[in-house]
């Protein structure tokens, strides 16, 4: 899968205008998740993971963050996720079917919140996006 | 078979009251046709899937998720009989549409990011995982009868 000048189009432009929002949104869609998908909360016994949780809302703005650095090299993806990549095969080894239950969250997340900009077309290369993002996270798992 | 508690199926029914059946299932067939362009495969003969333009304004396809969102209406009346309410539908899946149930599950989640752009604030982690587990009850039933 590849993503198209489109596709770096729109999601730069999406993300743009998710503005300081970006980690309100990943708290949100990690609370969504756990909600949602009990089984992802194993990968966090240590934390709190109720409504309005500190670490929630702490570890949504780190993953945010990524992401955002993510938009800033889209024509190298596995450059820019390299270290990322490093911690998720060797350190947190996160099955990579959670990889797919986020990305999921952090669509209804943003489609939530910006129905108006979310049109097939940016829904469509936002999809391809975290596709991309979970297929370099999970590329040195074995 | 799956259980919904109280609170669940008020979840599911306070959205769906509210549902434009068209509107919606023309959204969510359009969307799934976009987003997974390979799922195009199963409606070769419904017109201009060209575009994202071509797909949203077809016609053909308005109606088609209209069907496919009435039948969910089932769903949302029979939701502790799932199975035995789509057994035919399963069948029909199966054996003349030869549909892969991959496609329902994809079919859901779309359905749930179109309900998440309409309902916004309603649309709350709870109501979210309601939906979730009705659209995967929905999928499994449906997957049900294949052989």
């Amino acid at each position: 899968m590849v993503l198209s000048a489109k596709d770096k189009t729109n999601i730069s432009e999406a993300w743009g205008k998710i503005g300081g929002h970006a980690g309100e949104y990943g708290a949100e869609a990690l609370e969504r998740m756990f909600f949602v998908y009990p089984t992802t909360k194993t990968y966090f016994p240590h934390f709190d993971v109720s409504h309005g949780s500190a670490q929630v809302k702490g570890h949504g703005k780190k993953v945010a963050d990524a992401l955002t650095n993510a938009v800033g090299h889209l024509d190298d993806l596995p450059g820019a996720l390299s270290a990322l990549s490093d911690l998720h095969a060797h350190k947190l080894r996160v099955d990579p079917v959670n990889f797919k239950l986020l990305s999921h969250c952090l669509l209804v997340t943003l489609a939530n919140h910006h129905p108006a900009d979310f049109t097939p077309a940016v829904h469509a290369s936002l999809d391809k996006f975290f596709a991309s993002v979970s297929t370099v996270l999970t590329s040195k798992y074995r | 078979m799956v259980h919904f508690t109280a609170e669940e199926k008020a979840a599911i029914t306070s959205i769906w009251d509210k549902v434009d059946l068209e509107k919606a299932g023309g959204e969510t067939l359009g969307r799934l046709l976009i987003v997974y362009p390979w799922t195009q495969r199963f409606f070769e003969k419904f017109g201009n899937l060209s575009s994202a333009q071509a797909i949203m304004g077809n016609p053909r396809i308005r109606a088609h998720g209209k069907k496919v969102l009435t039948s969910l209406g089932l769903a949302v009346q029979n939701m502790d009989n799932l199975k035995e309410t789509f057994a035919h539908l399963s069948e029909l899946h199966c054996d003349k549409l030869h549909v892969d149930p991959e496609n329902f599950k994809l079919l859901g989640n779309v359905l749930v990011i179109v309900l998440s752009t309409h309902f916004a604030k309603e649309f709350t982690p709870e109501v979210q995982a309601a939906w979730q587990k009705l659209v995967a009850g929905v999928a499994n039933a449906l997957s049900h009868k294949y052989h």
